[in-house]
């Protein structure tokens, strides 16, 4: 067991490594003013159309605002004050992802717990039902029909095979 | 006359729905089979009934009756014939009115195919298939009659939306997807129908599989196709832009699989009867759900019906499906323990439960996304948008883990599966990953996700081949046979898992598609003069000239461009803007070469009116068409999977029937 | 399942069925401006008629600017009749009707303030820039700027000419 328990933490230890490597290595990929450009453009909703963002918009507007963030960061302007200036413009509708703070985190976060909380379920359960069984084999107290055990054991090998 | 007539025929079914549904519940209620009889009749008569005024309505379209409200605005002299006879479900009323027949022609199957099957069943899902009918029929009756005349009729009609009458694939798209929509009704019918008579064991999990199977496939095509029309039509270089009413028909998709999934535990270990019932209640419900989001306006969308007044009445649909079901649903609870239990951590079961809780947590996030600016609205006053970079950062951690799930899965034992038999199995497939990731890494893919995508997808796709090999070189073995007889037996031995197998593989392919396309996409948008030519990637774009012609419907410039693949000529394209007379802004028509490798896709996005500059938008998206392959093989897999198989269907039904009434353990 | 179980399953039912039912009560292309009540962006703008204005220069008198195009049909054609009017009728009293075209070509522009008769200044917004600093996202939008230079109201949508006289009341 404590075997077990050490190989999970190496497991996450892993996969927060892993996740961190994610993150870092799409961070500096962002390259070229007109890299950031699209970058921030894609953030952006385009005001004139239905659910396209600024980037893939091929509207004379979206075009306009590609033009303006390219101009502004090479004026210098860093990307967050850029989206800074559309939401102060536009309000924050005009992100395609909700800022994270405040009630937003309920979008971010709830999924997860949903998730999070669906596997602590099944597997509390799961964990419940073995210790009931004693065993791979079942409960012996609870004898299979005999039908019904030999159609399942003939079913689980041919699937398994 | 049509109008008289549609209109008769359309209340007619109307009242024969609402008798059936009330004599088929009384008939099995006094044990009265004569009543049973009539309620089936009257699936027979609805059936008849919305077929001809499907072809009124056709008539109506195809006869240019101007008459006809539905006919002036969705048609015109100028319209070609293609695109008169699809207008049909160019609208609203029209669209309802196709989804009736439809739903009438899935009940007569279910009637004639299952009838004799599920006699006890039978009664109540006609009754509550026509309940659903008698609702669809109401809205076509009153608030969305495709029947309604106008007077006087105006000498041309409006002709159908451009964006409808620029591509074939509006053929395909939406029947396909109201077919996938529709055909959901006949699970949660036997569902509830399981329900009420309290037959709950795998009889009706076994009858409604193929429907379901059915149903996903249809979905699986109407979503794909749109997606390829959204790609070829709209003009923004995307096939998915995480649109309300695209995740709409995601929803029922993501449950419906999961459904397809928890079922083949019950019928293995009689396990999850609650929440297989609750699945197929959801996914029925967000059906519905997409439905009412594309007619009813609340959250804007480019597919969407405008201005429509059915929507108050479909949340009240809603609202009663979901009060029945679901009320109907935990008053039954009792009656569905478990029989078997799970053994093990490490099993089918379990890679099963995960699949599910996966499904359920990728549908709830977008069903949470989709509605979160009216949650922002209600709750904050605030408005808020949701979409691609939202989704994209919620949902594809989650949907990773699905195809890891849907590589091992399949692989794993069920009850327990031993370390050594785990290590058996994958270690070929593992190596083989290892080694294709790392060709993956070699050629440039960075970032966790892409590299996790691909490596994810190779994983799938080895585990199902080496399934499949393993598979034939064992018969081979066996039986002498030769390669290819060994693989198409063996497939027709196990169609379900084999058929399976062919859909993970199919998904897998739409994956590496997805991935590719977005993460290696270029783009360029510039002013060319005459003979200039643009970069972009291995291509050069050449700008020849501008030409234009009036067309009956439409006025149409289009640009002439060469496209070279270093100084080799490899395509003319011709991205075009077509002006119509009743459009403001003119529609794009965009240009696409495909090969396997990747799309080439030209935008015309403006030009001088002198000819001598155009503006165009260039992509080079990779991959591409194996998202439209991946999707007919995820449906070539499906058919195999439904394909009949009478002798073992009916050796395991007399099992089954043997075995309905084993007492359960309380 | 105990009791409360089950209750509380069919309970959450409601509140999804309310937050659907308050959708049919919001339009989601109805997005409320953060400008209003703040201070103006300032703008320079070239006239059709070679002449140029800018907001600075304006300060001390009650502005409407007005966001149209030649293709948007029939609602900008619709209001600029009532433009018109309202800048004849105000302009002795301190009130400047600013028209800006967005997204559109000057030939069609000028054949459009030709058509209409419109005297008031009209003048194109070729980058974009100005239409971005003010938020807009479709046409035809008004704003209605007090003579301190901060916002008082903004309408999308074609206007009337009730509405138009009881806002530059509002702010004279």
């Amino acid at each position: 067991m404590q075997n077990v328990k050490g190989e999970k933490q190496r497991w996450a230890v892993c996969l927060l490594l892993a996740m961190v490597l994610g993150v870092w290595s799409s961070s500096i990929l962002a390259g070229s003013i007109e890299d950031q450009t699209l970058l921030l453009a894609a953030e952006l909703r385009c005001p004139v159309c239905q659910n396209l963002s600024v980037a893939d918009s091929p509207s004379e507007m979206a075009t306009q605002m590609r033009e303006l963030i390219l101009e502004k960061l090479k004026n210098g302007e860093t990307l967050e004050q850029i989206r800074g200036y559309f939401v102060s413009r536009y309000g924050e509708w005009i992100l395609l992802a909700p800022t994270r703070k405040g009630f937003n985190w309920i979008a971010w976060l709830l999924p997860l717990g949903v998730i999070l909380g669906g596997a602590g379920i099944i597997v509390l359960r799961i964990r419940r039902a073995i210790r009931r069984g004693h065993g791979p084999n079942g409960d012996a107290s609870r004898p299979l029909d005999p039908r019904y055990a030999s159609r399942l054991e003939a079913e689980l090998k041919e699937s398994e095979r | 006359m049509i109008a008289t007539l549609g209109r008769f025929s359309l209340w007619l079914a109307f009242a024969l729905a609402i008798y059936g549904a009330f004599v088929s519940l009384l008939g099995v209620r006094r044990r009265r089979p004569s009543l049973i009889e009539s309620g089936q009749g009257a699936v027979f008569a609805i059936f008849g009934l919305t077929t001809f005024a499907v072809l009124l309505m056709e008539a109506g379209l195809v006869g240019r009756d101007f008459s006809l409200e539905y006919v002036a605005r969705n048609a015109s002299i100028e319209t070609p014939l293609f695109y008169t006879i699809i207008a049909l479900w160019g609208a609203l009323e029209g669209s309802i009115l196709l989804w009736i027949w439809l739903l009438a022609l899935m009940t007569l199957l279910t009637v004639m195919i299952d009838g004799k099957r599920q006699p006890e069943l039978i009664p109540y899902v006609t009754a509550i298939l026509l309940c659903i009918s008698a609702f669809f029929l109401l809205l076509v009756t009153l608030p969305a009659n495709p029947f309604t005349t106008m007077l006087p009729a105006p000498l041309n009609g409006r002709g159908p939306n451009p964006l409808l009458q620029n591509h074939p694939l509006m053929a395909i798209h939406p029947p396909g997807l109201y077919a996938g929509y529709v055909g959901w009704s006949i699970p949660y019918a036997f569902g509830i129908a399981a329900l009420i008579t309290g037959r709950l064991g795998e009889g009706w999990i076994r009858t409604v599989r193929r429907w379901s199977i059915v149903s996903w496939a249809f979905l699986t095509v109407g979503i794909i196709v749109g997606g390829r029309w959204s790609y070829e039509v709209l003009g923004w270089g995307g096939y998915w832009a995480w649109d309300p009413v695209e995740n709409a028909s995601l929803l029922p998709w993501l449950t419906g699989t999961a459904f397809l999934h928890s079922i083949m535990i019950q019928e293995r270990r009689k396990m999850l009867k609650i929440w297989n019932v609750a699945l197929v209640i959801i996914t029925f419900a967000l059906t519905i759900f997409g439905t009412f989001l594309t007619r009813s306006g609340i959250l804007s969308s480019v597919h969407a019906f405008s201005d429509s007044t059915v929507g108050p009445l479909f949340l009240v649909f809603i609202g009663l499906i979901l009060f029945f079901s679901f009320g109907l649903l935990v008053y039954r609870s009792g009656k569905l323990q478990a029989e078997g239990d799970i053994d093990s951590l490490v099993s089918r079961e379990s890679a099963f439960l995960a699949n599910n809780l996966l499904l359920l947590g990728f549908a709830f996030a977008v069903l949470l996304g989709t509605l979160f600016p009216l949650l922002s609205e209600a709750v904050r006053g605030v408005k808020v948008s949701v979409g691609e970079p939202f989704f994209n950062a919620v949902n594809v951690p989650i949907g990773l883990g699905l195809i890891f799930l849907m590589a091992i899965g399949p692989l794993i034992a069920w009850r327990h599966a031993s370390l050594d038999s785990l290590r058996r199995t994958f270690i070929r497939p593992l190596c083989l990953t290892i080694l294709g990731a790392s060709i993956c890494w070699f050629l440039g893919v960075r970032g966790l996700y892409p590299f996790l995508a691909f490596a994810l997808s190779l994983f799938t796709a080895i585990t199902v081949i080496q399934e499949f090999a393993s598979g034939a070189m064992t018969r081979r073995r066996n039986t002498g046979e030769g390669y290819l007889t060994a693989l198409s037996k063996l497939t027709s031995r196990g169609r379900r898992r084999y058929g399976g197998l062919i859909v993970h593989l199919g998904v897998a392919l739409v994956v590496v598609g997805i991935t590719a396309s977005s993460v290696f996409k270029l783009e360029q948008e510039v002013t060319l003069k005459q003979g200039e030519s643009l970069q972009l990637g291995r291509y050069q774009v050449r700008f020849d000239e501008l030409s234009a012609w009036q067309e009956p419907h439409r006025f149409v410039v289009q640009g002439n461009f060469t496209v070279f693949n270093s100084n080799h000529k490899v395509a003319e394209m011709r991205p075009a803007k077509r002006f119509y007379p009743t459009e403001q802004q003119p529609i794009g028509t965009v240009d696409v070469r495909s090969t396997a490798r990747e799309d080439i896709y030209l935008v015309l996005s403006s030009f001088a009116q002198d000819g001598t500059t155009a503006t165009v938008k260039a992509l080079v998206r990779p991959l591409v068409m194996w998202i439209w392959f991946g999707g007919w093989v995820m449906v070539l897999g499906s058919l195999i999977a439904i394909w009949p198989d009478r002798r073992r269907a009916l050796a395991a039904d007399q099992v089954e029937e043997r075995m309905a009434w084993q007492p359960g353990r309380s | 399942m105990a009791t409360w179980k089950k209750l509380s399953l069919l309970l959450s039912i409601i509140p999804l069925l309310l937050l659907l039912a308050y959708g049919f009560k919001t339009n989601p292309r109805e997005v409320p401006s953060p400008l209003v009540g703040r201070q103006a962006p300032a703008f320079a703008l070239s006239m059709f008629d070679g002449s140029s204005n800018s907001l600075e220069a304006l300060r001390g008198k009650v502005v409407i600017l007005n966001f149209w195009a030649s293709w948007c049909f029939p609602a900008c054609y619709e209001e600029a009749p009532h433009l018109e009017a309202a800048w004849q009728t105000y302009r002795d009293r301190g009130v400047m009707v600013i028209g800006v075209d967005i997204q559109d070509r000057d030939t069609e522009a000028k054949a459009f303030i030709e058509r209409l008769k419109l005297s008031f200044p009209n003048g194109p917004d070729p980058q974009g820039k100005i239409s971005i600093d003010y938020g807009i996202y479709g046409v035809p939008e008004t704003f209605f700027i007090r003579k301190d230079g901060t916002i008082h109201y903004k309408h999308v949508g074609a206007l009337d000419a009730k509405l138009l006289k009881a806002k530059i009341e509002e702010m004279l």
